[in-house]
């Protein structure tokens, strides 16, 4: 085993570990804690493939703004000081359904794996891709990066428009 | 590996990066003891007393003394505390403060990792602060402490935007976003730094109110950012005692403490990168060996650092009304109309 595998396991075992944490404990906060260690294990894998503007994006977007938006909604939502805010419980029947799902999925998952004929493409080693990525998305796919820009604004203005009318 | 002479002396192995990583934590600890002695210092000339005067010559043993004082000190965890999240955020907000001092350069000869994306990283990194303070103020079991959590994450939230449009605008200006590249695009005497316009030709110094608008919405918004004063209303004392870390005591305090140090160097490097050169001299070539570029950085920075004490004991309190007005209605529009003046300044250049 290399440095690099050693270093992608690492990062595997966070991810799967912090994953489980999310969908498996009771307690909201701890779901919404585990899930930062999840996103940065994630990005952690990015730097691993090379692609480093993903991997910061990913913290930024992830770490900065969602996981910060979810612990909110879950603070403003709940009692604010009360520790134990807890998610619904599963009957189990609920338990037992979704354990089937998830097993036929992985199943399927392996399966695929197995099987496909996998196109390996090897691409010179880059520095950055951040220009490239720039280049991208401001010629190839300028009209979905305006479409998403535009998105993004009707969005504000809705969410701005709502927070108004209380008042 | 031009920018990391450890690489170049010990070659690509473990050591040289374990070196590599552990320079910057030698210089944190170290700096962060010169901070809080500045920190009593600088507050006890501006409210005209001696300060501490009793350990060594003037009192510079003094933090020493502190960070001995809370290495003694008994650990505690509320008994109703969320035990897991409590002990965990004290980790994870220092993780975050230091992962930025990976691309912080100390000269041209030292950047811990020179990577591409360098002050875009610095910007990412800091929202694993956000989520530790929000971890350790509701862990804590407070009301005082949950207020200062929230308080404090929504002013960093508010605060990153203004920031990151002056980013953009450095970007834009330099064309990359590496620090070196950002720190090389600016290099020759101090009229080419990017506060004066950067390299280039007269119609540059058109642009300086730009530049200046840039430079000081940065400076306030990195100022929340790091929760210092006049923006340090989640830890106010009158109103919240001590914000999310109320609770802390010993050296799960002191980590909230030294990551708080930490901060504000990140912050006055990033801005000595951005508008001040970095590692250049002022005077073109004269006193530009690496060893004076570590000078001159650690120079430019800490005279921010000492800008930022200076202020926290002059100016009041904002208050939370006053600081959303001032990123939303003041801070917002003007970077916005910088950020347009400034590309305009990188197509004619």
């Amino acid at each position: 085993m290399n440095i690099i595998e050693i270093v992608f396991y690492v990062f595997a075992l966070i991810i799967i570990v912090s994953a489980m944490g999310v969908v498996f404990s009771h307690k909201l906060m701890y779901s919404a804690f585990s899930l930062l260690f999840t996103f940065f294990g994630v990005a952690g894998i990015y730097v691993l493939l090379n692609a480093d503007f993903l991997a910061v994006v990913q913290i930024m977007i992830y770490v900065g703004g969602i996981l910060v938006l979810i612990i909110f909604g879950i603070m403003l939502t709940t009692k604010v000081t009360d520790v134990e805010s807890i998610s619904g419980s599963t009957g189990k029947l609920i338990y037992l359904s979704s354990a089937i799902v998830s097993a036929i999925l992985f199943l399927v998952l392996v399966y695929m794996f197995n099987t496909s004929n996998w196109n390996v493409y090897t691409t010179p080693y880059r520095e950055t891709t951040l220009d490239m990525l720039g280049n991208a998305l401001l010629t190839k796919y300028v009209l979905t990066f305006f479409m998403a820009a535009i998105l993004l604004l009707v969005a504000f203005i809705g969410a701005a428009f709502i927070a108004k009318k209380g008042k | 590996m031009e920018s990391n002479f450890i690489l170049e002396l010990l070659g690509n192995n473990i050591w040289a990066y374990l070196i590599t990583a552990a320079i910057p934590l030698v210089f944190v600890v170290v700096y962060a003891l010169v901070a809080i002695l500045g920190e009593l210092k600088i507050a006890s000339w501006v409210q005209d007393r001696l300060g501490p005067m009793r350990t060594g010559p003037w009192g510079i043993i003094q933090p020493v003394a502190e960070v001995v004082k809370l290495l003694q000190k008994e650990d505690i965890t509320p008994r109703n505390a969320n035990k897991p999240l409590f002990n965990t955020a004290p980790f994870v907000v220092f993780t975050g403060s230091f992962a930025a001092f990976a691309v912080i350069p100390y000269s041209s000869k030292f950047i811990p990792a020179d990577i591409n994306l360098g002050v875009f990283y610095i910007f990412a990194v800091s929202s694993f602060t956000v989520i530790a303070i929000l971890m350790g103020g509701w862990a804590s079991n407070n009301k005082y402490s949950v207020l200062g959590a929230v308080r404090s994450a929504s002013q960093m939230i508010s605060y990153e935007i203004p920031t990151s449009l002056s980013i953009i605008a450095i970007a834009a200006l330099s064309n990359t976003l590496s620090v070196s590249g950002i720190i090389n695009s600016q290099s020759g005497w101090f009229w080419n730094w990017n506060l004066l316009g950067g390299q280039g030709s007269a119609i540059k110094y058109l642009f300086i109110p730009f530049l200046l608008v840039l430079f000081i919405v940065y400076f306030v918004g990195s100022l929340a950012e790091a929760n210092r004063t006049p923006f340090d209303i989640p830890e106010g004392e009158s109103e919240i005692v001590g914000g999310y870390h109320t609770e802390y005591s010993s050296m799960k305090f002191a980590m909230f403490y030294f990551a708080e140090y930490a901060n504000m160097y990140v912050v006055s490097a990033m801005i000595t990168i951005m508008f001040l050169g970095g590692w250049n001299s002022p005077f073109g070539d004269f006193m530009n060996s690496p060893i004076w570029q570590a000078f001159w950085f650690i120079a430019k920075a800490m005279s921010f650092v000492f800008v930022q004490l200076w202020l926290r004991w002059t100016l009041p309190r904002v208050r939370v009304d006053q600081l959303m007005h001032i990123c939303w209605k003041v801070m917002l529009p003007a970077a916005f109309v910088s950020l347009i003046g400034i590309s305009l300044l990188g197509v004619i250049k």
